[in-house]
């Protein structure tokens, strides 16, 4: 927002703690409120409760956020002090002049510890635990019948999802009383809702406008400082704006997966899996959001792309003294995903078996879709055989094989690993419904209005290729609207990969309805039955069915409806909701290991991501692309941590191992589609595909290489030190 | 307050700054051009990066005092009217851009490494973007169009 | 972030420099900027006085004098990557230079603000010390010449004074080699070894091993003792401690110097 002309705006700069854990004894704002013009606001000076509404029903009631912590700091960077400004500059230097007595408390970091419930972070609450999802049953038979049974643990490590451009948000109060929220935020209309409610205000009282968002990942749905900022613009009466710096970021923009998994998988010695346990332990931070429910879908999509018989899964979410774990590409199936995948390679080196063989004898087939798991998936279509055939036929699977055998025998210290993973994911999950408005302008365009929030997605080309095309308009006349709410009435925004598969559709779905609006004002006009008026598409002209040369363009039909005042006749609305996709595909990776320093270097990545109708393919690869670097990134780079006190180790971009392009391969992205029976589009969505089916063919690929070492298991991220522990550990 | 006197994007300008002042922010806040972004603390993710006297520089990590007296160009410079300079069409026309906001910083990375290496490989493209992180694009794009821009002769 | 506020004034000369800094106790020189300023947008730093030598471009230079090469203290690694004389006859400077952050990073960041900010983690501080080079330094008092074994005395710590500056920095010429081992391309060096002969003898430097920049002085005596490269280089974590951080555990470090000090000095 700092891009906004913004008369009169003060800056907002929040006192973060500093301490993981502790009690406020006291806040001393003398010293600051001594620079000019500075004011320091804390929780005694507020009256508005803990955030709400919660994001779903389920999580433990106790555990509540509130907007600005009173009485006691849960992670470093939780919210203890506001300071109000001029200007950036002396926010900063007021806001180290804020003086916070705290009382020290011990911080508990490991999620494994939290489950103890030996100390208690919310004491009324009775425990740690936050949410908690399938069953800590366990059938004694489960395993009846495998020959082979293995077992591990996984750990999907913490990421952070680190946008380029850090959030933002400025509020104003207007004349009438309305609040304005500028909010770089991923779903505008949903915070609204919660701006409203958590101000106490009316809907109809609040608009937010999302301007050209700088990425968004999952992380930026509404936090307590867009509520804070909306607040102090009313409190204030005057406008108010807030950017925080990347360091601010890296500890209180919510954090990403977090997972520990153990799995006990077991099967024939012919490769054919029986059963699977799955338990799920996730950290969900400070103070439990959308994160402490990933494991639901990570329990959902446990059988991945095989036909598993028997599951058992279990889910636990604790809290924890660091930040706040929320939705990051992939949210919850990465998790399966790497599970699943590492689990069959376990499996396959157990029997002697290529791990692309013992995939095959496990595929749900082709022919039987839609197809329903028994962790009640309905899977809606696939070939997951086929992706997997056309991803080694790609990547030359069997000369990379041979080329691991001659440089195994030749023994050199750099060696080879290939990695497979095979995935399906579940997107648009939780069943949504997306807004549509289609409507024609005085010059013959269009105008597409939707609830989809692009941030880099691209909507502004796609949803206008979909208009464009059902109203057989050039697409350059045809512009997508988004990200105000006094503009596009009803939304629900941007993540799960759900965008053009319900936004889309119902831009589609909005579009042929003014096709039919306009043939109705067509007959009027040529004086023709709407039964008989035809649209030709190539041409952009409605017309009398057999007799052309009777036609009206969109541009003679907007400009007559124009001058008739009847030009609303030719805007139309639609809401489309559908049930989840499940888009899927095969990964392949080429990795080189230096058995002496222990260093990854990533060869290539074969990408087959197979999302049904693909609407833009540039686009589509593109987030391919993007994905698949987070994925890889995952596997071989990035990890948040924490030292044993709860302060953060990796909260810049120096300590935390985002890669660049000198880190990264070129991908091999390969086309694939297999459309969906669940919308006129045939599409699924693709934005989470790379990212989840990268990192298990990554670290695979790593735990390969080092094989013949027997090493049977590489802590992620496969990085130097980790791939040198994995070979100490093996030799001793 | 500290007078300096520079030229950006071919302009003379003269301002009274603080020194603690990044010529980041004397760019977007003093002189309004908001196209040079700001995405890190510590000089890694090259989002803000301008030409200084012709070569990449990393304007968070330059005061603007230090800028006295010498030639600044931001992306705001790189067009001539509504033609696109060579490297912001092959970014266009590659989709090596997504959310767009570290894009200003690579095109000025890219504008430098291509008049220091006109015919970059692969490898080198890459290396000489070590100094950028993206989030969205996964660099593919980039390489490409980075590629593509030095065909054109950019 | 945002620095803490600070006066600034430019030194036209590099007595003028030393003069700047003798005003005030919490002045610092700003050359490249490319230690200072990060430091001072994190709030590590917080100078009173910049003094900028930015400007005096005489101190950007490369000669040859006899058996040595004189690199003036302001000279950018992009400059030493690029110089024909250091190609020539002291490549391993150059080599290193072109490891140093990234492009942009090196159009800026100078050799003597690398050098004199005392960083355990600095390429060119290794590179120094194992080539025992001499640093000249200016201050009230005149010039004085510190050799490298003298100067690296703790972490970001080095036996400048106060109102000292570096000025030149004379290298022999000699044959080397750097390696940098990095988790990603533009990081400081999780571990990195340097490796040159000097006078007849091989010289071994460590980079991220300890507190300053060292000398693998074991290494050094079992290689004048016959040892052979693989024999030597398991003494190169003899006497160092190796950091741990968030790029990697101390015990680690030790096995990457150990590899990387006998793949160096193979390849020499």
């Amino acid at each position: 927002m700092e891009n906004l002309p913004l008369e009169g705006a003060l800056a907002v700069t929040f006192v973060r703690s500093l301490l993981a854990h502790a009690n406020i004894v006291g806040i001393d704002a003398t010293a600051a409120e001594a620079l000019p013009n500075v004011q320091v606001i804390t929780a005694a000076d507020m009256d508005l409760g803990p955030f709400g509404p919660p994001p779903f029903p389920g999580l433990n009631p106790g555990m509540g956020h509130p907007l600005i912590a009173v009485d006691r700091v849960r992670f470093v960077g939780d919210i203890v002090a506001i300071v109000i400004s001029d200007d950036r500059a002396t926010g900063a230097d007021a806001a180290e002049l804020v003086s916070v007595d705290y009382d020290p408390l011990p911080a508990l970091v490991s999620p494994h510890d939290a489950a103890k419930d030996e100390v208690l972070l919310f004491p009324d609450a009775g425990t740690n635990l936050a949410t908690r999802t399938g069953s800590p049953e366990h059938d004694e038979k489960l395993f009846d019948g495998c020959d082979v049974v293995v077992s591990g643990t996984l750990v999907s490590q913490r990421m952070a999802p680190c946008p380029l451009e850090p959030r933002s948000a400025a509020a104003e109060l207007g004349p009438d009383g309305r609040i304005t929220a500028w909010l770089s935020t991923q779903t505008p209309h949903q915070d609204r809702m919660v701006l409203a409610g958590t101000l106490g205000l009316d809907p109809a009282q609040v608009r937010v406008v999302a301007p050209d968002v700088g990425g968004g990942f999952g992380a930026k749905m509404l936090n307590v400082e867009e509520v804070l900022v909306a607040w102090l613009a009313r409190r204030l009466d005057r406008p108010v704006r807030w950017t925080e710096t990347r360091s601010e970021s890296m500890v209180a923009l919510p954090h990403g997966r977090a997972q520990r998994l153990d799995f006990t998988l077991g099967g024939t010695k012919d490769g054919k899996v029986l059963a699977y346990r799955l338990e799920s332990l996730q950290d969900a931070g400070a103070y439990p959001v959308l994160g402490a429910f990933l494991p639901n879908l990570t329990g959902l999509m446990a059988s991945g792309v095989y036909a598993i018989p028997r599951i058992e899964f279990e889910g636990r979410s604790v809290v924890t003294n660091t930040t706040p774990i929320s939705a990051f590409r992939g949210a919850g199936r990465p998790e399966a995903a790497q599970t699943i995948e590492r689990a069959l390679d376990v499996f396959a080196a157990e029997l002697g078996m290529d791990p692309a063989e013992v995939r095959r004898r496990n595929f749900i087939p082709k022919d039987a879709f839609p197809y329903a798991t028994v962790t009640h998936a309905v899977y809606d279509s696939g070939d997951y055989a086929g992706a997997l055939e056309l991803a080694l036929r790609s990547v030359g699977y069997d000369d990379l094989r041979d080329e691991q055998r001659r440089r195994r025998a030749e023994g050199g210290a750099t060696q080879l690993g290939i990695g497979i993973s095979t995935y399906v994911e579940i997107t648009n999950g939780i069943d949504e419904t997306e807004f549509g408005e289609v409507e024609v302008t005085p010059d013959g365009g269009a105008i597409v209005r939707t609830g989809s929030f692009s941030h880099g997605q691209g909507h502004e080309t796609t949803f206008a290729m979909i208009a464009a095309d059902r109203l057989g308009m050039p697409v350059e006349n045809v512009t997508v609207h988004k990200g105000d709410t006094d503009e596009v009435a009803k939304g629900t925004g941007t993540y799960g990969s759900k965008s053009t598969q319900i936004g889309g559709a119902a831009a589609r779905l909005a579009a042929d309805k003014v096709v039919e609006q306009a043939k109705q004002l067509a007959a009027d006009y040529l004086e023709a039955s709407p039964d008989d008026i035809v649209l030709d598409p190539a041409l952009g002209r409605l017309h009398v069915a057999g007799d052309p040369a009777i036609a009206l363009s969109w541009a003679d039909l907007a400009a007559r409806a124009s001058a008739d005042e009847r030009l609303a006749e030719l805007k139309a609305e639609h809401e489309f909701k559908s049930a989840p996709s499940f888009p899927f595909g095969a990964h392949v990776a080429v990795v080189e290991v230096d058995t002496e320093t222990g260093r990854v270097e990533l060869l290539r990545l074969v990408a087959v991501d197979d999302a049904g109708t693909l609407i833009n393919p540039l686009i589509a690869e593109g987030q391919v692309h993007g994905g698949v670097a987070t994925g890889v990134a995952q596997a071989l780079y990035e990890s948040f941590v924490y030292d044993d006190d709860g302060n953060p180790l990796t909260a810049t971009f120096v300590g935390y191992a985002f890669p660049s392009a000198a880190d990264l391969p070129s991908w091999e992205a390969v086309e694939m589609e297999t459309p969906t029976p669940l919308n006129a589009l045939g599409a699924k969505g693709i934005g989470e595909s790379g990212t989840i089916g990268a990192t298990p063919a990554v670290h695979n690929a790593v735990v390969d290489a080092l094989a013949p070492f027997g090493v049977r298991n590489v802590d992620l991220p496969a990085n130097g030190e980790n791939v040198w522990r994995a070979l100490q550990e093996a030799k001793a | 307050m500290t007078k300096i006197a520079l030229t950006v994007n071919g302009s003379h300008c003269e301002a009274d700054v603080e020194p603690r002042l990044l010529l980041a922010y004397f760019l977007r806040d003093e002189l309004d051009l908001k196209g040079t972004n700001v995405g890190c603390d510590t000089t890694s993710c090259g989002a803000c990066t301008v030409l200084l006297d012709g070569e990449s520089v990393k304007s968070c990590t330059v005061l603007a005092v230090q800028a006295d007296g010498c030639a600044v160009t931001t992306v705001e410079g790189l067009a001539q009217g509504d033609e696109l300079h060579p490297v912001q069409q092959a970014f266009h026309e590659r989709h090596a851009l997504q959310c767009g906001y570290c894009t200003p910083g690579f095109v000025m990375a890219t504008v430098s490494l291509l008049k220091e290496n006109p015919n970059p490989s692969e490898a080198e493209i890459r290396d000489g973007l070590e100094g950028n992180l993206c989030r969205c694009t996964g660099y593919h794009n980039i390489v490409l169009a980075v590629q593509a821009a030095a065909r054109a002769g950019a | 972030m945002i620095s803490t506020a600070f006066e600034y004034a430019r030194a036209a000369t590099v007595d003028e420099a030393v003069a700047l800094l003798g005003r005030d106790e919490d002045a610092k020189l700003l050359a490249g900027g490319h230690s200072l300023i990060p430091a001072l947008r994190l709030r590590f730093s917080r100078p009173s006085l910049l003094v900028d030598i930015g400007r005096l471009d005489d101190l950007r230079f490369v000669r040859e004098d006899g058996d040595r090469l004189a690199i003036g203290a302001l000279t950018r690694h992009a400059e030493l990557v690029r110089d024909p004389l250091l190609t020539q006859h002291c490549a391993v400077i150059a080599e290193a230079a072109a490891l140093i952050g990234d492009p942009q990073v090196r159009h800026r960041g100078t050799i003597g603000g690398s050098v004199a900010h005392g960083d355990p983690a600095s390429d060119l501080g290794t590179i120094l010390l194992t080539l025992d080079a001499e640093l000249v330094a200016r201050g009230p008092g005149g010039e004085r010449t510190i050799p490298a074994a003298e100067f690296f005395t703790g972490p970001f710590d080095t036996a400048l004074e106060h109102q000292e500056m570096l000025t030149e920095i004379r290298v022999p010429k000699a044959t080397g080699t750097y390696l940098k081992h990095v988790r990603r391309a533009h990081d400081w060096a999780t571990v990195g070894v340097a490796a040159a002969r000097v006078d007849g003898r091989m010289h071994v430097g460590l980079t991220s091993m300890g507190p300053t920049p060292l000398r693998a002085r074991s290494v050094e005596a079992a290689l004048a003792d016959g040892a052979s490269p693989a024999d030597a280089a398991a003494h190169a974590a003899d006497d160092t401690v190796p950091p741990t951080d968030s790029s990697a555990s101390g015990e680690y470090r030790a096995h990457l110097a150990r590899v990387l000090v006998r793949r160096a000095l193979e390849r020499l």
